[in-house]
């Protein structure tokens, strides 16, 4: 069974993940993810967690690492499909001050 | 429901093991009925004091964590331990954002997620001898079973 997949379209990257994330999961999807950001011409990293239904501060780790290596490369990092649980960890980090959801993305002219 | 239970259960420490500790005590509190939001607190408080023991505790490497919980009535308490290096300052520790390990990507949210999603968190440490995380939540679905 797939734990997450990779969705590479353009310069975009979309990471879907429905598996709880704890340390253990987001050790592997840091891995799967920086192969992707190495190998360049990314300009937009998604986190897509449709489904999601457990998260700790350990996703929140994972998330912020990626979206540092995205901004020193100059792209932008987003995350989606938050559901409740996701959401309450999220505002409480206060990543949303940093990482915006894709679905409230201020849109470029 | 019988008004009081009792679990002790001890793992190796290794991050495959955290979504087995949690999901013990997801079973464990089950007959308490909670809702699926105190169901998350205590999975989140758990997994957080789990991860603590394996990188901080024993930092990645072996050693056993033992979980001793009690039901008794509406309440749960739950103690995390880890016979690990310890924790030298307590207070500095529980600070929101602060990490030891930033290089291994660590939030410093650990504490304050437990803080957060239990109604009591105490943390007892001694340099050396390890590390012992109790926890309190009353789950207040429980008080309307008879």
């Amino acid at each position: 069974m797939e734990r997450f997949s990779l969705e590479r379209n353009g310069s975009t990257l979309i990471l879907h993940i429905s598996e709880e994330l704890d340390h253990h999961m987001a050790m592997q999807v840091s891995r799967t993810v920086d192969t992707q950001i190495e190998k360049g011409n990314l300009k937009t990293l998604i986190f897509d967690f449709t489904g999601m239904t457990f998260m700790d501060s350990s996703g929140i780790g994972m998330v912020m690492g990626r979206y540092r290596k995205m901004n020193f490369l100059g792209g932008q990092t987003y995350v989606s499909g938050i559901g409740d649980g996701v959401d309450r960890i999220f505002a409480m980090s206060g990543l949303y001050r940093i990482i915006p959801k894709y679905e409230e993305r201020i849109q470029e002219a | 429901m019988k008004k009081k239970n009792e679990i002790t259960f001890v793992f190796d420490s290794c991050s495959e093991n955290e979504s087995l500790a949690r999901t013990v005590m997801a079973a464990f509190i089950a007959r308490m009925d909670p809702t699926l939001e105190e169901l998350s607190d205590v999975k989140t408080a758990v997994s957080e004091a789990v991860t603590n023991a394996i990188i901080h505790g024993y930092e990645g490497g072996e050693g056993k964590i033992t979980i001793h919980s009690q039901i008794e009535g509406n309440i749960v308490r739950i103690e995390v331990s880890d016979k690990g290096v310890g924790i030298p300052d307590i207070d500095k520790a529980m600070e929101p954002l602060y990490t030891t390990k930033p290089e291994m990507e660590r939030s410093g949210m650990g504490f304050a997620f437990m803080e957060a999603f239990m109604d009591e968190l105490e943390v007892i440490s001694s340099e050396g001898e390890g590390t012992t995380v109790s926890m309190r939540k009353t789950i207040y679905s429980a008080l309307n079973l008879s």
